[in-house]
């Protein structure tokens, strides 16, 4: 059995690895789709930690993949300079940081937010708990919006944009490299990044499932009371979770601004919050491999429907686009998976039939 | 701070209120007896500002010496008769089948009802935003130095209207009875002889009728309509709900009412509040942190909760 | 040695119009059954949440093991040396039975996100002797070999126990069994009678509240009979058994 698993990871390793390279033969946007997709995926698992593993509906998990984003936009696009003499004669050249300093600060300031926003929750059941963390994601996408007068921290909706791409030991992945003869793409080599990224997540989030915290989460999530009888701080590990959870947000976030040169409050919306609890929900609620499931499937199937959108919004006269069939196709599947797979389409395996009565 | 502004942020402030709170019932209503926060509430308000321009559109086109007033009359019962059968089947294919599911669920669901409702209307209605015509006299009226105009007029009658109705039916007739002991204990009101689903429908009926007088009102007043228009007003009108005291009808108007005219004094008042640091754009978001306030200081809002003993 | 494991004098506790507990003390000293009994809506779940921080009391003073104990935060309870079950059982449904005691160490436990992160030493050898306790726990109360089934498919009874070992995870001072017998029919009971005995051998403190009657005076070592709220009579079971006002309070009949 051992022998077989090992086998299929390895199948899967080399897939993943080869991959982009050959996507790239057949166009960059297919190795965009890759990238974006392993972006969500790692928003899916970071937003799992609170939904699946602690039970916490947080429907403004957008607001840590906003912060991620823009404390990149701030720390490495010509933003700050631009907008403060001050800071211009501080920074002659320029504000640039790199990768060492963003991951970790992203994920840093991630986390601080997770705890500041999810302070306020502790108490509430799970239904305010919702619309509460939704109130805060808009409340930051508000902020965003907002804040370029009379100070300018994040220029409004109109955006920032020239951020850098990141680099990695002088190599900037902006530009492609020459391996062996062969380019790879600077599309390709944010892949890989990305990819290292949702596989050290995934590592941890296994391993917190599978430790005295992942454990207190899950009895958190399972019955509250009895956590608390059981000596369970709930409140600190709530926090914790929440916390923990937004740092993969942070990161997340901070590899989107570096990816596309640009962001804007219009990415950070309630839509895409909506998006993400539903590749967690749908996918299989704190089950790993269905979360990551749940996100290629929700990220990369409208991409992928672009090309049967194409004849269909000829059809109706241009009312449907790529966009709006993958609004449509979201709200659909959200209704009828809770529907007629309640547990997600992959769900944890039930180990454990129903027993008989034994000698009890 | 002067007089007429104050005044006039006052009536801006109960007009709005007055959408609010009579979405806020709806919510309220459904919540004290399934405890489901419906999202999709919002869109029904949506649905039925845009059915109305849609007939009055056709009224316009093919019978135009019709009065303005009679077009908006018969376009708002036609749009409570369509919202009213709209909300009837989401209640019966989405929300029933997961009655006992857990909370999860439902509120899913209920999300995903919310964005399929924004995308079928942005389908049928297209993307753009559309005038509503102005059918009322345009006639404003001085209140101590500030205006009101006949249609806000025409909004806070028709809302009061609407609650005397409500409370008429909820307290004098046996549907309303029903809700009542089924809003109290589900178990108990069942082994009665009320049927639940009945009761249930009944109230997502209702909801939709009151969801979709504010949506008219709501366009005549603003001015226009688009499919996203539900969305923001909605999640108000649960806040207010909330606000008021989740499940408790009187909780409902006055927690409308309250944050109408929060949100509008605030929108007047936070520039020079804050010295211009601040502008009304920030106005969408009062109604959240009075949300978070609430919940954080009062959890059963200003009346008292009123939620089913599901025990 | 006897030590007073638990010493509570003074309780009271009123919801409201209804006063729930007054005056309420009892001492119990180490190794000893203590049974709660009384008629329904006496307030006996209400002295356990009291004594397990779920309610506070309007007055009263308690003293675990010789300290002061104030029981606010229910989370220190657990801490401080009182572990309890529930009258509804709540045990984690979607969590094995193994992890539902291995919870029940969490208390006792330490290693936190960096541990699990990165697998340290010390978190594996930590993670090592929690499931081996826990396992320990399982076998102790008889349920060893359904330690991978979901909790939500063990049977009523074993469900019980499940609760009992995870309680008993907490390494606690005092177990405090709310009902356990419960819903059990009689040869169930003798188990579990069996099962409580067995606890107390190994030098354990239990408080019970029970409704059977014949449970109680056979296990326990000493007897409060509340009423309304209001203590009626303590002393053994043989004593409370002969008490006028219990035989009153009961109308005369055994509760089963």
């Amino acid at each position: 059995m051992k022998h077989k698993k090992i086998v299929v990871f390895l199948l899967a390793a080399i897939g993943l690895l080869v991959l982009p390279l050959v996507l790239q033969g057949v166009g960059n946007a297919w190795v965009r789709i890759a990238d974006m997709a392993l972006l969500y995926v790692l928003l899916a698992v970071g937003l799992n930690i609170v939904v699946g593993y602690a039970g916490l509906l947080d429907l403004g998990y957008v607001a840590f993949f906003a912060i991620g984003a823009y404390m990149y936009g701030l720390l490495a696009s010509p933003h700050l300079t631009e907008s403060f003499e001050w800071f211009a004669a501080m920074f002659p050249n320029g504000l640039h940081s790199p990768i060492w300093v963003v991951i970790p600060v992203a994920a840093g300031l991630a986390a601080v937010f997770g705890v500041l926003l999810g302070a306020p929750t502790l108490r509430l059941r799970g239904d305010y708990l919702a619309i509460v963390t939704l109130g805060f994601g808009e409340i930051i996408r508000v902020f965003l919006n907002n804040l370029d007068h009379p100070v300018n921290i994040t220029n409004g909706p109109k955006g920032m944009g020239q951020i850098d791409s990141l680099s990695f030991f002088g190599h900037s992945f902006g530009k492609s490299i020459e391996v062996a003869g062969y380019e790879i793409n600077s599309v390709t080599l944010y892949y890989y990044l990305f990819l290292t990224l949702v596989v050290v997540s995934v590592v941890i989030s296994h391993r917190l499932q599978l430790s005295r915290v992942g454990r207190a989460w899950m009895a958190i999530r399972e019955d509250e009371i009895a956590a608390k009888a059981m000596g369970i701080n709930t409140r600190n590990l709530k926090l914790s979770a929440f916390g923990m959870g937004a740092t993969f947000g942070g990161v997340s976030g901070a590899m989107f601004a570096s990816f596309q040169g640009f962001i804007s409050p219009e990415s950070f919306s309630l839509m895409e919050s909506v998006m993400i609890v539903a590749m967690v929900v749908l996918g299989g609620i704190g089950h790993l491999p269905g979360v990551i499931l749940g996100a290629v499937a929700l990220s990369a199937l409208p991409e992928v429907l672009r090309y049967v959108a194409a004849p269909l919004q000829s059809m109706t006269g241009g009312r449907l686009d790529a966009s709006i069939l993958r609004q449509l196709l979201i709200a659909l599947a959200m209704i009828s998976v809770m529907l007629l797979r309640p547990r997600g389409l992959w769900p944890a395996p039930e180990h454990g039939k129903s027993l008989p009565s034994t000698k009890s | 701070m002067d007089m007429p502004t104050f005044i006039q942020q006052i009536i801006n402030g109960l007009v709005l209120g007055s959408v609010y709170a009579l979405v806020a019932l709806g919510y309220t209503m459904v919540y004290g007896i399934i405890g489901l926060i419906n999202f999709a509430h919002g869109e029904v308000l949506m649905v039925g500002a845009l059915t109305s321009w849609s007939i009055i559109g056709l009224m316009q086109d093919a019978m135009p010496g019709t009065p303005g007033w009679l077009m908006l009359l018969v376009s708002m019962l036609i749009a409570c008769v369509v919202a009213a059968a709209l909300n009837f089947a989401i209640e019966k294919l989405a929300y029933k089948p997961l009655r006992n599911s857990p909370r999860l669920a439902p509120l899913i669901t209920a999300i995903g009802m919310s964005i399929l409702l924004q995308t079928l209307a942005m389908i049928i209605w297209k993307p753009n935003y559309k005038p509503f015509p102005t059918l009322l006299p345009n006639v404003p009226y001085d209140v101590g130095g500030a205006v009101i105009t006949f249609t806000q007029i025409m909004i806070l009658g028709t809302t009061a209207m609407s609650l005397a109705v409500l409370m008429w039916l909820v307290n004098y007739t046996r549907l309303g009875r029903a809700m009542r002991a089924t809003a109290e204990n589900p178990r108990v009101a069942a082994l009665m002889g009320v049927k639940p689903n009945v009761v249930i429908s009944a109230t997502f009926v209702i909801g939709a009728v009151l969801a979709a007088i504010a949506g008219v009102m709501w366009a005549a007043n603003y001015g226009t309509v688009q499919h996203t228009m539900g969305f923001l007003p909605g999640l108000k009108a649960f806040t207010a709900a909330v606000f008021g005291g989740i499940g408790n009808l009187a909780g409902a108007v006055v927690g409308g009412v309250l944050l109408g005219l929060i949100e509008s004094l605030g929108a007047g008042y936070i520039g020079p509040l804050t010295g211009g640091v601040l502008g009304s754009h920030y106005s969408d978001i009062f109604a959240f942190i009075v949300l978070i306030v609430v919940l954080t200081l009062r959890p059963s809002g200003l009346l008292g909760e009123r939620v089913a003993d599901r025990a | 040695m006897t030590d007073t494991v638990l010493n509570v004098a003074g309780v009271s506790k009123r919801f409201g119009g209804l006063q729930a507990l007054s005056d309420v003390g009892i001492s119990i000293q180490r190794g000893q059954v203590y049974g709660l009994i009384g008629p329904n809506g006496a307030g006996k779940t209400t002295f356990f949440n009291v004594l397990t921080g779920l309610y506070t009391p309007d007055t009263g003073t308690f003293q675990l093991a010789g300290k002061a104990y104030k029981p606010t935060a229910v989370h220190e309870v657990a801490k401080a040396g009182i572990a309890r079950t529930f009258q509804n059982i709540r045990l984690f449904s979607d969590m094995t039975a193994l992890e539902n005691v291995m919870v029940g160490r969490h208390v006792r436990t330490h290693s936190g996100l960096l541990g699990a992160i990165f697998r340290t030493p010390g978190f594996k050898a930590e993670e090592a002797a929690i499931a081996q306790r826990a396992q320990e726990l399982l076998d102790y109360v008889g349920i060893g070999r359904l330690a991978e089934f979901k909790a939500r498919t063990l049977s009523y009874g074993d469900q019980r126990r499940l609760e009992i070992a995870r309680a008993l995870a907490t390494d606690p001072q005092l177990i405090a069994l709310d009902e356990p017998a419960a819903g059990m029919n009689s040869t169930a009971k003798v188990m579990l009678r069996e099962l409580i005995d067995k606890i107390r051998n190994d030098n354990r403190t239990i408080l019970l509240i029970e409704h059977d009657v014949k449970l109680v005076m056979g296990l326990c070592d000493r007897v409060t009979v509340l009423d309304y709220g209001k203590q009626i009579a303590e002393g053994t079971p043989a004593d409370v058994q002969r008490n006028e006002k219990v035989i009153e309070a009961y109308l005369g009949t055994n509760a089963h």
